[in-house]
């Protein structure tokens, strides 16, 4: 009875992979990680208003929300983008990889340079939505919402690419703002007036390298910089010193989600259910369901999702659309019920608010097709305004219009003006 | 001479929640049960002076918060404090702990695949999808395929739309669920042996099949089911041991004017014209009812309380050959300290959690190779959890009970019955397979219940000790539950119900066979069921 032989558990092991996990352990204090940046913010954080940002201690704000919009709009905000997911992607077939994973033509993304883009799993549904840097002819980073490491794996079979997770190694910052390319400067990156949009070059900062890209998600003229979390703070401070006399301010999300709205970009589970966080399967959409069409392209060869959203378009199968949207008056309408006739429901808003830079109501709306696609006229939201703990139910008129809402000529101006 | 409307056999949990609903609706009920205190499975006893133990079920999940909600089990004193997770331990001197926060999960993943980690969330949302599509079914009667009432008919189309509904993917997905092996599901999510190990135990506790036997997946979706407060999937401990979920249900079944007698042990069902009369107790004693619910399995049910020329042939072959084996034991043991695990921080919530030993899904695969062979297994797997880390009220301050749920268990030795010799062999493997762990562990135990498939058996009446009153595999659940044709609750004997864990949807401390059966007895006597809530909307 019971004779095979057991094997004892050993103690606390010798293997250096052992004994790096073991130190990993301690995390479980901790639920909500520091930034690199968190002695700097945690300094500034007044309102002591903080979110998880994927397991990160985040602020929604620091001060006054409404006073860091402004600063956005009128100065140079400082947004600490580190909990931002990032994938390093490496190798002679990198490019060949991404191409096959990413839904925009990979090959017309010169080194250098920054796009937008998308990706999808096999049935055309969106994974995440994020930007491409492409540092070098065979090195890439990927910045993501969600996280996506399996998916880049099992992509990755057959492609002679590495692909990395290096979201805490790496942190990141968001310079925007009409000053900030002067703060910049200021701060002595030699050549930053020669980015233009979408552009991104490497810098120094204490003997070591920095990217700095121009771009940003605020429709605004700014910077990302990405860099080493060990030089985190001292650059954050060259910024901030060089900054002062341009009124540079450390900002939270609740700011930046607003002027991300005026820009008219959409935000992954705000304004559309990722794919593998879908429990309902009717909650799955594929790229030109939620304005990304654009990236699909049908000439470059197979990628993930390709057959499927080819088909969905010859076929007319595509049953949503996501549109932006302009409300009469000024109370803004988040999460109402877009109507058609008054009385038809035709679809969701998933942000909304007043513009101070449009002077509009303005709101993203996912609609059922045809509403919003082919038939635009008539349509209308219900807006229940909680007003001293009695809903205030108006129905206002909307109207299907362009994003972004707001388009602002310094954002792509070269040089950049100084502000 | 009096006849009670109802006469309910066995006071375990589904026993009580049947009487209390009929109860409620006006029935005049009677519970006999066996043993001198009620629970069945669902127990707190007192083994040794000051430590209350939780001796057969151990945690609370599953049962139905709409039952919870008609029995007001609530207000007759029932609690469940959830715990916040638990964890693997490794022979590497590490451990993979589960956290309840998202991304605690995701970082303790990522300390031995940051691939696995990333991996969870696709992982959750299928799990989460076939739960969503099997929840509502758990308190609905399951239709008879052969029948054409319009009633079957009806919820045969509702199991169709709800089918229908799937997307091509997911319908896929549901079929290959309910057939696969928990380890092939798990291969297509993770590669990292540990964490395919640690969702595995979820697919075997309380099966006589191996992680790598089909039908495993779907056994771990019916530990996923459950609910506390609302929160789905999480599991906790009821204040005061399981026995605080029965001991609510006979307050809420005495405040409504139930009588139950307790050492009133049947021998038999009174079967007069092919229609059940009442119960004959061993004494002798006649009881006479209107109708007889059975919370007893199927097999001791049909096999043991009712004479064989009472029932069909075919129906008695399908009840000799409903698998209700046997695989699992526990041992119960109460602790003068809590005990140290040198591998886990010592503030670590994992202490107040669930806790394993089987690191890798060949050692658990071997772990039933054992029991295939007839023997219990040389390395065990267990799922073992320290209640009064979270409930003082169990043991006397400062000192713990522990309980250990152990897998594999043969119910037969080498095809003989278990002798106490064995008994004594199966509780070493155990404390052997802890002591690795926990240095010290030995000198902590103040007193210790050993109960084999044997024990389970005589004292509780699980036949062979299958904790869920048969196997929940695909042949065995829906309207095959416990056996094609009778699965909504009526047996072949008039005026004989069925509403233990033998029947739909299975077993658990769920209360779910117990509400549908009182649903279908009032059915039948034409009374209303408005007491009764229907099951919660999934949307």
């Amino acid at each position: 009875m019971a004779q095979a032989t057991r094997k004892k558990p050993t103690s606390k092991a010798a293997d250096p992979i052992v004994s790096a996990r073991i130190t990993a352990q301690s995390h479980f204090r901790t639920l909500r990680f520091g930034t690199p940046f968190q002695p700097r913010i945690d300094a500034l954080a007044k309102t002591q208003d903080w979110y998880n940002w994927a397991g990160y201690r985040a602020p929604y704000s620091l001060w006054d929300e409404e006073l860091e919009y402004f600063a956005i709009r009128s100065q140079a905000a400082l947004f600490d983008i580190s909990p931002m997911t990032k994938y390093r992607v490496e190798g002679p077939g990198a490019e060949a990889f991404l191409d096959r994973v990413t839904l925009r033509d990979v090959t017309k993304l010169k080194p250098g340079r920054v796009h937008y883009t998308a990706w999808c799993d096999d049935e055309g549904f969106v994974l995440d939505d994020g930007t491409l840097f492409r540092l070098s002819p065979t090195r890439f980073r990927l910045c993501s919402q969600e996280r996506h490491l399996p998916w880049l794996l099992d992509s990755a079979i057959g492609f002679e690419v590495t692909v990395e997770e290096e979201t805490e190694a790496v942190a990141g910052l968001a310079l925007q703002g009409p000053t900030s390319f002067a703060v910049l400067r200021d701060a002595g990156f030699i050549g930053i007036e020669k980015l233009k949009a979408f552009d991104l070059a490497e810098f120094e900062h204490d003997g070591a390298t920095l990217t700095i890209s121009r771009t940003g998600f605020t429709g605004d003229l700014g910077y990302e910089l990405f860099f080493s979390a060990d030089q985190a703070l001292s650059l954050w401070d060259r910024l901030m010193t060089a900054g002062e006399p341009r009124g540079i301010r450390a900002i939270g999300y609740t700011a930046l989600n607003r002027a991300r709205l005026e820009a008219g970009l959409i935000v992954a589970n705000a304004d559309f259910t990722t794919a593998e966080h879908a429990i309902r399967a009717d909650r799955l959409r594929m790229p030109d369901e939620i304005g990304l069409g654009f990236m699909v392209d049908a000439e470059k060869d197979h990628f993930n999702g390709r057959r499927a959203i080819l088909e969905a378009r010859a076929r007319r199968k595509l049953r949503h659309v996501l549109v932006g949207l302009e409300i009469e008056g000024n109370i803004p309408a988040e999460h109402a019920i877009v109507y058609c006739k008054k009385s038809q429901e035709v679809g969701l808003v998933s942000a909304a608010m007043w513009s101070p830079m449009a002077k509009r109501n303005i709101a993203i709306a996912s609609l059922a097709r045809p509403y919003g696609d082919t038939m635009v006229e008539d349509l209308w939201v219900e807006i229940y305004a909680m007003r001293e703990l009695q809903y205030q139910k108006l129905m206002k008129r909307a109207k299907v219009v362009q994003r972004p809402f707001i388009k602002l000529d310094r954002r792509t101006a070269n040089p950049p003006a100084d502000f | 001479m009096k006849a009670w409307d109802a006469i309910i056999i066995g006071g375990g949990h589904n026993g009580l929640v049947n009487a209390c609903y009929l109860q409620r609706a006006g029935l005049d009920v009677l519970v006999v049960e066996k043993n001198d205190w009620v629970g069945g499975a669902a127990t707190s006893r007192e083994l040794t002076p000051g430590f209350l133990y939780s001796n057969c079920s151990y945690v609370c999940s599953l049962f139905r918060p709409e039952i919870m909600r008609d029995l007001e089990l609530p207000r007759f004193g029932l609690q469940v404090i959830s715990y916040e997770g638990g964890a693997v331990f490794t022979r590497d001197g590490d451990y993979l702990a589960n956290y309840r926060d998202h991304d605690a999960h995701r970082r303790e993943f990522a300390r031995f695949s940051r691939r696995d980690a990333e991996a969870y969330d696709r992982y959750a949302r299928d799990v989460t999808r076939q739960c969503r599509f099997i929840q509502p079914l758990l308190m609905r009667t399951a239709p008879d395929p052969t029948s054409f009432r319009p009633r079957d008919i009806g919820e045969l189309l509702y199991l169709g739309k709800k089918f229908a509904g799937l997307s091509a993917e997911e319908m896929a997905l549901t079929l290959r669920f309910w057939t696969i092996s928990i380890s092939d599901f798990l291969d297509e999510y993770f590669e990292t042996d540990v964490i395919k190990a640690n969702f595995a135990l979820s697919g075997i506790i309380g099966t006589a099949l191996g992680p790598m036997s089909p039908g495993t997946a779907y056994v771990l979706l019916h530990h996923y089911m459950g609910e506390v407060d609302g929160s789905v999937g999480a599991w906790g401990y009821a204040r005061g041991g399981m026995g605080a979920v029965t001991r609510a249900l006979t307050a809420s079944f005495k405040a409504s004017g139930g009588t139950i007698r307790t050492g009133a042990e049947v021998d038999h069902v009174l079967v007069g014209r092919g229609k059940a009369k009442g119960v004959v107790l061993a004494g002798g004693e006649e009881i006479y009812g209107k109708l007889v619910v059975s919370n007893a399995d199927v097999k001791r049910t049909f096999l043991k309380l009712v004479e064989e020329k009472e029932l069909p042939d075919i129906f008695l072959r399908r009840v000799k050959n409903f698998k209700i084996r046997g695989s699992s034991g526990k041992v119960n043991i109460a602790l003068d300290s809590l005990p140290e695990f040198p591998a886990l921080p010592k503030d670590s919530p994992v202490y107040r959690g669930d806790m394993h030993f089987t690191d890798s899904m060949e050692r658990m695969e071997r772990a039933y190779d054992d029991w295939k062979a007839g023997r219990w297994s040389a390395d065990p797997f267990l799922d073992m959890v320290i209640p009064t880390t979270l409930d003082p009220t169990m043991a006397p301050s400062g000192k713990h009970f522990m309980s250990c749920f152990v897998q594999y268990a043969p119910p037969k030795v080498s095809g003989r019955d278990w002798t106490d010799a064995d008994r004594d062999g199966f509780a070493e493997s155990v404390i052997a397979q802890i002591a690795e762990y926990s240095p010290g562990f030995r000198d902590r135990i103040v007193h210790m219940e050993v109960r084999t498939p044997r024990e389970i058996e005589a004292e509780v009446g699980l036949s062979e000790g299958n904790i869920f009153q048969g196997e929940l595999t695909f042949d065995q659940l829906l309207f095959n539950r416990p056996v094609p044709g009778y699965a909504q609750y009526r047996s072949p004997v008039g005026g004989l119900y069925m509403c233990g864990s033998s029947t739909h949807p299975g077993g658990g401390v769920m209360g779910a066979p117990g509400r549908n059966a009182a649903a279908e007895i009032l059915r039948d006597l034409a009374k209303s069921t408005s007491h009764m809530s229907p099951a919660h909307d999934v949307i």
